[in-house]
């Protein structure tokens, strides 16, 4: 058993993907129309047969309470890992991204949290060499 | 004034007040992951929040919506009336 796909659920998955690939950079790799939605999903260019993220429809009654209370905390509901932290807050903050924590040292690692315009919140982290 | 000193008792949340004095505007997540990650306390977030609510009753921090997040910055005032009653200071 292997894990090939996670999934972020978003609001709107037309504007998902154009954050998640303009944005923040990521490439689509899938795009199926199954229904009202997509089976639409996004890797990293630096690993296109690594994991993908599935960007999924929040439409169940649950998700957008959940969704909302989660931001609300500031809590990321996944992470991502970049090489470093304070370039990328600089990169996607001229870009216009909002976020709700800036570099901040956390033990070994260096973390950020910034908002994905469809209704998350998502950190990205750097983890010292030890 | 009363509750101030409550509030300052306990150590988890003196802690707390620390963490905030570095920077304004922090989520409930960051001050958890900052007492977890830099002081290895792994309260619950459910007791970190109260704790939160007694710091904020005492007048010890501001707890501001901004959207949909919520930010927590540390209020000095309390603080500062101390400094004024007992060091003299005008």
């Amino acid at each position: 058993m292997r894990i090939y796909v996670t999934s972020v659920l978003v609001d709107d998955q037309r504007k998902a993907l154009a954050f998640y690939t303009d944005t923040l950079g990521f490439v689509k790799k899938h795009d199926i129309p199954l229904g009202e939605a997509s089976w639409l999903t996004v890797v990293s260019p630096d690993d296109p047969d690594g994991t993908e993220l599935l960007l999924e429809p929040d439409g169940h009654p649950a998700a957008r309470p959940w969704k909302a209370a989660l931001v609300a905390d500031g809590i990321p509901l996944t992470s991502f890992a970049v090489d470093d932290v304070e370039a990328e807050y600089r990169r996607l903050e001229a870009l216009g991204v909002e976020f709700t924590q800036p570099p901040t040292e956390m033990g070994p690692t260096t973390t950020a949290v910034f908002d994905d315009t469809c209704g998350n919140l998502i950190q990205i982290v750097h983890v010292a060499a030890s | 004034m009363g509750d101030v000193f409550k509030a300052l008792a306990d150590p988890t949340r003196r802690t707390i007040l620390d963490e905030l004095a570095d920077r304004d505007d922090q989520t409930l997540f960051e001050i958890c992951s900052r007492l977890l990650t830099k002081h290895r306390l792994d309260s619950t977030r459910q007791a970190i929040s109260q704790h939160l609510d007694v710091l904020e009753a005492a007048g010890l921090i501001d707890v501001r919506r901004e959207g949909r997040y919520k930010f927590h910055s540390i209020n000095r005032a309390p603080l500062e009336h101390i400094a004024d009653r007992w060091l003299g200071r005008s």
